[in-house]
C-alpha cells in the first residue's frame, strides 16, 4: 500500500509541476498508460493472496482516478493559461476606424415627400401619378380657366409650341383620376411641376402634393380638419393656422393656408403660406361626369420645397438644386 | 391695387387703425401685402412764405430769403433752389425739425450768411424724386400750420394682391363696399352729379363691333388752360395710390380711374378728324402708342379710329399723336366698355400690361362710363377750366352684359361649408355687398352689383356668404370617413427599398431640372427624341432631358470641382422621349467616381471600376427577384467606354427586354466635361425593379452538398455569361450554385486563353448524392464545355 500512496504523491507533484500540455501527456503515459506504473501495479493484482487482493485492487483504482481527474483538471489550467496567452497578444486598437462606406442620403425634398405622402397615407389617401407633359385641356380647361383667362398668368407656363406644355401643377391629376373612376375619391398626386420663373424664391422646377377628397357631405370645415391634422403631424407640434379667401379656377370656396411660424429675432409668430385650396368647383366635377348635386369634394396643392426648407431649417431655396454633397449630406 | 387708407375713408365709415384694416382686408380675401406710412419721416415741418429774396453776396447759386413762418418774427433762410422767389409758398422746416432718420435742421451760415432753416423739396420730404426745386404750394395758403396735417400725411399706403375675380375691387369705391360688408360699416356711394353743358360740340362716333364694345361715351370739353397744374391734393392722392402726376388732364382721367373703376383717355380734340370709330383693327395698320412704341394691328384687337385711321388701341392704350399736350387746349374724353374676353391676353401680346386692359380684362363696372365722364368734367373745369359739351354715348345695349338673378340655398351653403350659418346672417351679408336680394323656397335669389363678373352660379355666392362669414369661423372637423385597404401591393418593391440599398452604399440622393442644354446631349449623343421647350427659360434649359446621365454628370463634376474626391449620386424621374408619341419613362440613375472605398488606414486605395457598380446593379436588381432572369450583355453606347459597357437585359415572355445600362463612360465624353476621372454610371428603367413575383415557398433539401472546383482553359473571346449558362443547363436541377472564384489571363497560358475557376455547389433534394453520380455529372460538363466553348481542364 505504501508503494501506492508513494507513486501518488510523485505523480500528483509531477502533475503539479507540469508546464506544457506535451509534457502533462507524457506523465499520463508514464503512470496510466497501457505500460504505465499505475497499469503496471494492477497487473501484480493476479499474483496476491486473495485477502489482499481486494484492498489493494481498490486503492489502485482509486489511484487511477485521482491522477485521472488531476490530469484533467490541469489539462484544463494550462489550456486556459494557454488561451489567455494568446488573447493577450492579440490586443487591436479598437478606436481606429471600421471599414466600408458610410450611408448616403435621401434629399430633402424626398425626405419631406415621403414624409407627406406617409401621413395622409395614414388618413386614407392614395398615391395617383400623372404625366409631366401635359395638354391644354387637362392643365388648364378641365380646371375651369378659359382660355386666355388671366388667371392664366399666376401659371407662367413652359409650353412645346403645338398644345403641349410642362404641368404647372399637380391637378391635371385630379382630372384624369376622376374621369378614370367613380366617386368617392381619396388621392394624393405627388410630383414635380414646372413654372416659367427663376429668382431666390422660384425655381424653375419643383415640387407640389395635390390632394383631392370627394364623396357625400364632404365639407369645407372636413377640409380644414384635414389639413391642420397633418401640419400638426408633419411638424410635430400643435401649429396655429390661417385660411384665407383666395382664387383658384378649380375649387369655389377657394382658400390660401397660412401656419403661424416663428422668425428668428421677431417675438411675434408670421404667417408663412404653404399651400392653396378649396372646395372642387362644380364644373370640374362636371366635366369629370361626378355629379355636383349629390357629391362634394376638396383639394389642395401644396409646394413640396417650403415644407422641406421649413422642416430642415434650409433657409435658400436654391441650395435644393445645386446638388453640392456638402449641402446634401445634412440629409439622411 | 395700392391706395390711400384716408382716401377711402372718404367711401366708407371705419376709423381703425391701419394694420386692423390690413387684417380685415386679408381675412375677406383682398390680400394687403404692404402696409406703408405714407410722406417721409420728417417733424417739425410747416408751410411758409418768402417775403423777400436777394442774391446772396459771397455765392452766385444761392439766396438770401426772408421767410414768413406764422410765428411773428421773419426768419432769414438761405437758399440754393432755382425757384426761390418772393411770394413762393413752400414747406420750411424749422430750427430742429428732423428730416429722415438721421438729419437733424441746425442753424447754419453758408457762405458767411446765417440760416434759420432750410425750405424743402418734395424729394427732401420723401414726397417724390422731385429735387428741381422747392415744393410749391398754393398761393394764399397760410404760414405757419404743421406740413403734415396740411397734406393730410398722417395716412397709410395699402397695397393689395388682387385674385383675377377680384376686378371689383380696382377702385375705392369697389374696396369701400367690400368693406363695408367685411367690417359692417357704412358704404358712403358718392353721387356723381352731371355737369350741365355750355357749348353745343359732338362728333360722331360709331360701334362697328358692338360685341366687343357696347359702349363708347365721349365728351368734349374746349377751352381748357393748358398751362393748368395738377392741385396738390390730386397729386398726393395718386401719389398714395402709386402713379406718377403726368399733367393734369392725364391725372385727372387717373383720378377717375382710381376712384371709380373706369379706365379714361382724353384725347387732343385737334388731332381727332371728325369722328370716332370703333372697329377691329385690319392687318397692316401700324400706330404709335404713347410708350413711343410702333405696333402692328390685325384683326384680334380692336381699334379706336377717326377718319383718318387708328388713334387708339382699345382698351389697352391710346396713340402718341393724338395725346394731350401741354399746348392742348381742346379735348375729347373717352369712357367705353369693352368685353372682357376682346381684350384678355391682348396687352400682353404687344409686351404691355396697362391699367386700363388690367381692368377691361377683369372686367369693368358696365354702369360707371357715362358717371366716369361727368365726374373727369367737374374736375377738369375746376382745375383748367374750359367748356364742356354734352355728353355723348354710342351704346348697343343688348351687348352689355348684365348680372342675372342666382339662386342659393341656405341648406346648401351649409353643406359645402359645414358651418350652422343662418337665414338672417346670409341675407345680411349679401345685402352688405350691394346685391339685391329676394327670398325664395328654401333660400335667395340675389343680383350682384354691376361691378362683379364673378357672381354666376349657386357656389359664386356661397364663397361670397362664407368670406364674408369669415373663414376662421368655419369649425374644423376631425377627419373621419369610411376605412379602406389602401392598395400597396406585395408585387411591389417600394422605391424605398433601392434608395435604401443605393444609401447603403454611399450614395447620395439629388435632384435636377428635367431640361438640359441640348449641347450636353449631344456631346452624350444622347440627342435622340429630345423634346424642345417653345419658350426656354436660358439655352442651358431648352431641351427635355432623355436620360438623368446629363443632370447628374453635371452635379458631379460640380462637386468634383469643390474638392470632392470621391462623388457617388443617385436620381429618380422621369425622362423625356419624343417619337410617333411621347413617352414618359420612369428611370433610377447613378454616377460614381473616385476611390472604391472610403480612404482608410487598413485598405488598400484602388479606383472604383465597372464591377464596383455592377454589384451596386445586381444588389437592386435582386430586390426585384431578378438575379437568375438578368443579363449583363456587352454593347456599347455612344458615351460608354466601347470594351466596358453592358446593357441589362431582364427575361420577359419569350425573349429578354433591356431594362437599362451600365457603363464606364466614354473617356472623350468625361474630356469634354471636364472630367478628370474615371467614372462609372447606371441607369435602369424603375419599372422593372419595383415589381416582382410574391416570393412563395418551395421544398429545400436537407442532404448534404457536394463542392466540385474547376480549373478550366477557355479561349480569350469565350464569356463567362458562356460558360455560365453551359454548366447550368447541363448540370439542371442539381446545381445549386455555380461560384467562379478565379480569372486570370497572362503567362502559363496557351496563347489565346485565358483560365477561370469555377466551383459547382450540388445538392439533390431527396437523397444524398453519390461521388459516382457527381463524377459522372461533372464529366459531362466538361465534355459540353469542350464541345461548345472549346475550353480544356487545365492539367
Amino acid at each position: 500500500m505504501k508503494q501506492v500512496e508513494g507513486l501518488v504523491r510523485s505523480a500528483l507533484s509531477e502533475i503539479a509541476d507540469s508546464q506544457e500540455l506535451r509534457a502533462l501527456d507524457e506523465i499520463r503515459v508514464r503512470y496510466l498508460g497501457k505500460k504505465g506504473e499505475v497499469t503496471a501495479l494492477l497487473k501484480t493484482l493476479g499474483g496476491m493472496p486473495p485477502e489482499e487482493r481486494k484492498s489493494f485492487g481498490q486503492a489502485v483504482n482509486a489511484a487511477r482516478d485521482q491522477l485521472g481527474e488531476a490530469i484533467s483538471a490541469r489539462k484544463a489550467a494550462l489550456e486556459s493559461a494557454a488561451m489567455e496567452q494568446k488573447l493577450l497578444s492579440e490586443q487591436l486598437d479598437v478606436t481606429l476606424p471600421g471599414r466600408g462606406d458610410r450611408p448616403g442620403g435621401l434629399h430633402p425634398v424626398t425626405m419631406a415627400m415621403d414624409r407627406a405622402i406617409r401621413i395622409f397615407g395614414q388618413l386614407g389617401f392614395d398615391v395617383a401619378t400623372g404625366p409631366e407633359v401635359e395638354d391644354d385641356f387637362y392643365n388648364f380647361e378641365a380646371l375651369n380657366f378659359p382660355p386666355h383667362h388671366p388667371a392664366r398668368a399666376m401659371h407662367d407656363t413652359f409650353y412645346f409650341g403645338d398644345g403641349r406644355l410642362l404641368r404647372t401643377h399637380t391637378s391635371p391629376v385630379q382630372i384624369r383620376a376622376m374621369k378614370a373612376g367613380d366617386p368617392p375619391f381619396r388621392l394624393i398626386a405627388p410630383g414635380k411641376v414646372y413654372r416659367s420663373d427663376s429668382d431666390q424664391t422660384h425655381t424653375p422646377m419643383f415640387h407640389q402634393i395635390e390632394g383631392l377628397l370627394v364623396g357625400e357631405n364632404v365639407t369645407m370645415a372636413d377640409l380644414k380638419g384635414v389639413l391642420h391634422e397633418f401640419v400638426n403631424g408633419f411638424f410635430e407640434r400643435s401649429l396655429g393656422l390661417r385660411f384665407r379667401p383666395s382664387y383658384f379656377p378649380f375649387t369655389e370656396p377657394s382658400a390660401e393656408m397660412d401656419i403661424a411660424w416663428e422668425r428668428e429675432g421677431k417675438s411675434e409668430d408670421s404667417w408663412l403660406e404653404i399651400l392653396g385650396c378649396g372646395m372642387v368647383h362644380p364644373n370640374v366635377l362636371r366635366a369629370c361626369d361626378v355629379d355636383p348635386e349629390r357629391y362634394t369634394g376638396y383639394a389642395w396643392g401644396m409646394g413640396v420645397e417650403r415644407l422641406a426648407m421649413l422642416r430642415y431649417g434650409v433657409t435658400d431655396l436654391r441650395q435644393l438644386f445645386e446638388n453640392d454633397l456638402q449641402f446634401l449630406r445634412q440629409f439622411h | 391695387m395700392k391706395f390711400s387708407y384716408n382716401w377711402l375713408k372718404r367711401w366708407v365709415d371705419i376709423d381703425m387703425d391701419a394694420h386692423a384694416l390690413a387684417d380685415r382686408l386679408t381675412a375677406a380675401g383682398l390680400e394687403v401685402d404692404e402696409v406703408a406710412p405714407t410722406g417721409g419721416a420728417f417733424t417739425g415741418v410747416v408751410t411758409a412764405v418768402v417775403r423777400d429774396c436777394q442774391p446772396h453776396p459771397d455765392a452766385d447759386k444761392l439766396a438770401v430769403c426772408t421767410v414768413d413762418a406764422g410765428d411773428g418774427e421773419p426768419l432769414q433762410i438761405v437758399c440754393g433752389a432755382p425757384n426761390a422767389r418772393a411770394g413762393l409758398v413752400a414747406p420750411l422746416a424749422k430750427i430742429g425739425a428732423r428730416l429722415g432718420e438721421d438729419f437733424k435742421v441746425g442753424k447754419a451760415r453758408l457762405r458767411g450768411v446765417e440760416s434759420s432753416g432750410m425750405l424743402c423739396s418734395a424729394k427732401e420730404l420723401g414726397l417724390s424724386d422731385d429735387h428741381s426745386g422747392l415744393l410749391e404750394l398754393p398761393e394764399g395758403v397760410e404760414p405757419g400750420q404743421d406740413f403734415r396735417a396740411f397734406l393730410g400725411l398722417d395716412d397709410h399706403e395699402i397695397t393689395v394682391d388682387l385674385t383675377p375675380n377680384r376686378a371689383d375691387c380696382l377702385s375705392i369705391r369697389g374696396i369701400a363696399r367690400d368693406v363695408a360688408a367685411s367690417c359692417s360699416a357704412d358704404f358712403i356711394d358718392h353721387e356723381v352729379a352731371a355737369v350741365a353743358p355750355t357749348i353745343d360740340d359732338t362728333l360722331p362716333i360709331r360701334l362697328d363691333s358692338p360685341g366687343d364694345c357696347p359702349r363708347y361715351v365721349g365728351r368734349i370739353v374746349r377751352g381748357i388752360d393748358p398751362q393748368a397744374r395738377t392741385p396738390l391734393w390730386m397729386k398726393e392722392a395718386l401719389r398714395r395710390s402709386g402713379i406718377r402726376s403726368i399733367s393734369a388732364v392725364v391725372d385727372i382721367t387717373n383720378y377717375v380711374l382710381l376712384e371709380l373703376g373706369q379706365p379714361m383717355h382724353a384725347f387732343d380734340l385737334g388731332k381727332i378728324d371728325s369722328e370716332i370709330l370703333v372697329r377691329p383693327g385690319i392687318k397692316g395698320e401700324k400706330l404709335v402708342l404713347l410708350d413711343d412704341q410702333e405696333i402692328e394691328l390685325d384683326d384680334s384687337v380692336l381699334a379706336i379710329c377717326d377718319a383718318n385711321g387708328p388713334v387708339a388701341l382699345g382698351g389697352i392704350m391710346g396713340g402718341l399723336d393724338s395725346s394731350v399736350t401741354d399746348e392742348t387746349t381742346d379735348i375729347l374724353f373717352e369712357a367705353a366698355w369693352f368685353k372682357p374676353a376682346t381684350i384678355m391676353g391682348k396687352a400682353r401680346d404687344f409686351g404691355l400690361h396697362t391699367d386700363a386692359s388690367h381692368r377691361f380684362e377683369r372686367g369693368v363696372d358696365t354702369a360707371y362710363q357715362q358717371r366716369a365722364v361727368e365726374r373727369a368734367t367737374a374736375l377738369l373745369l375746376e382745375i383748367a377750366g374750359g367748356q364742356p359739351g354734352p355728353v355723348m354715348v354710342a351704346e348697343s345695349a343688348e351687348h352689355i352684359p348684365a348680372n342675372g338673378p342666382v339662386r342659393v340655398r341656405l341648406e346648401r351653403i351649409n353643406k359645402v361649408l359645414g358651418t350652422q350659418i343662418d337665414a338672417t346672417q346670409v341675407e345680411d351679408i349679401l345685402t352688405r355687398l350691394g346685391m339685391t336680394v329676394t327670398a325664395v323656397e328654401g333660400g335667395w335669389e340675389a343680383v350682384a352689383p354691376s361691378a362683379r363678373f364673378d357672381i354666376e352660379i349657386e357656389e359664386d355666392l356661397i364663397e361670397e356668404v362664407a368670406r364674408i362669414y369669415g373663414y376662421d369661423n368655419i369649425p374644423e372637423a376631425k377627419p373621419s370617413g369610411v376605412l379602406s385597404v389602401g392598395t400597396a401591393s406585395s408585387h411591389a418593391v417600394p422605391l424605398s427599398r433601392l434608395q435604401a440599398t443605393l444609401c447603403a452604399a454611399g450614395y447620395q440622393e439629388v435632384i435636377n431640372y428635367s431640361f438640359v442644354e441640348p449641347g450636353l446631349l449631344q456631346t452624350l449623343g444622347m440627342e435622340e427624341g429630345a423634346l424642345p421647350l417653345a419658350n426656354p427659360l436660358s439655352a442651358d434649359m431648352a431641351v427635355m432631358r432623355t436620360s438623368l446621365l446629363p443632370g447628374l454628370l453635371t452635379s458631379l463634376a460640380r462637386n468634383t470641382r469643390r474638392q470632392q474626391p470621391r462623388v457617388r449620386l443617385f436620381e429618380t424621374g422621369v425622362t423625356f422621349h419624343q417619337g410617333d408619341t411621347l413617352v414618359e419613362v420612369e428611370r433610377i440613375a447613378g454616377v460614381v467616381c473616385g476611390s472604391a472605398h472610403p480612404e482608410q488606414w487598413s485598405a488598400e486605395r484602388r479606383e472604383v471600376d465597372f464591377f464596383d457598380l455592377k454589384g451596386d446593379v445586381e444588389r437592386m436588381l435582386a430586390l426585384a427577384g431578378h438575379e437568375r432572369r438578368v443579363r449583363f450583355k456587352a454593347s456599347k453606347k455612344a458615351w460608354t467606354h466601347p470594351g466596358i459597357s453592358a446593357e441589362v437585359l431582364v427575361e420577359s415572355g419569350a425573349g429578354e427586354a433591356s431594362v437599362g445600362w451600365c457603363a464606364a463612360l466614354h473617356p472623350g465624353v468625361l474630356k469634354a466635361l471636364e472630367i478628370r476621372q474615371v467614372v462609372v454610371a447606371f441607369e435602369l428603367d424603375l419599372k422593372a425593379l419595383t415589381s416582382r413575383e410574391v416570393p412563395y415557398a418551395k421544398t429545400y433539401s436537407r442532404f448534404p452538398s457536394i463542392r466540385r472546383d474547376l480549373a478550366l482553359e477557355v479561349p480569350v473571346e469565350v464569356s463567362y455569361q458562356a460558360v455560365h449558362d453551359c454548366v447550368t443547363e447541363v448540370s439542371g436541377a442539381l446545381l445549386k450554385n455555380l461560384v467562379i472564384f478565379d480569372v486570370y489571363e497572362g503567362q502559363n497560358l496557351t496563347s489565346g486563353y485565358k483560365s477561370l475557376a469555377i466551383g459547382l455547389i450540388l445538392q439533390h433534394v431527396s437523397s444524398t448524392l453519390t461521388d459516382e453520380a457527381v463524377d459522372a455529372l461533372v464529366g459531362q460538363t466538361v465534355a459540353e464545355l469542350e464541345q461548345r466553348l472549346g475550353a480544356r481542364l487545365r492539367g
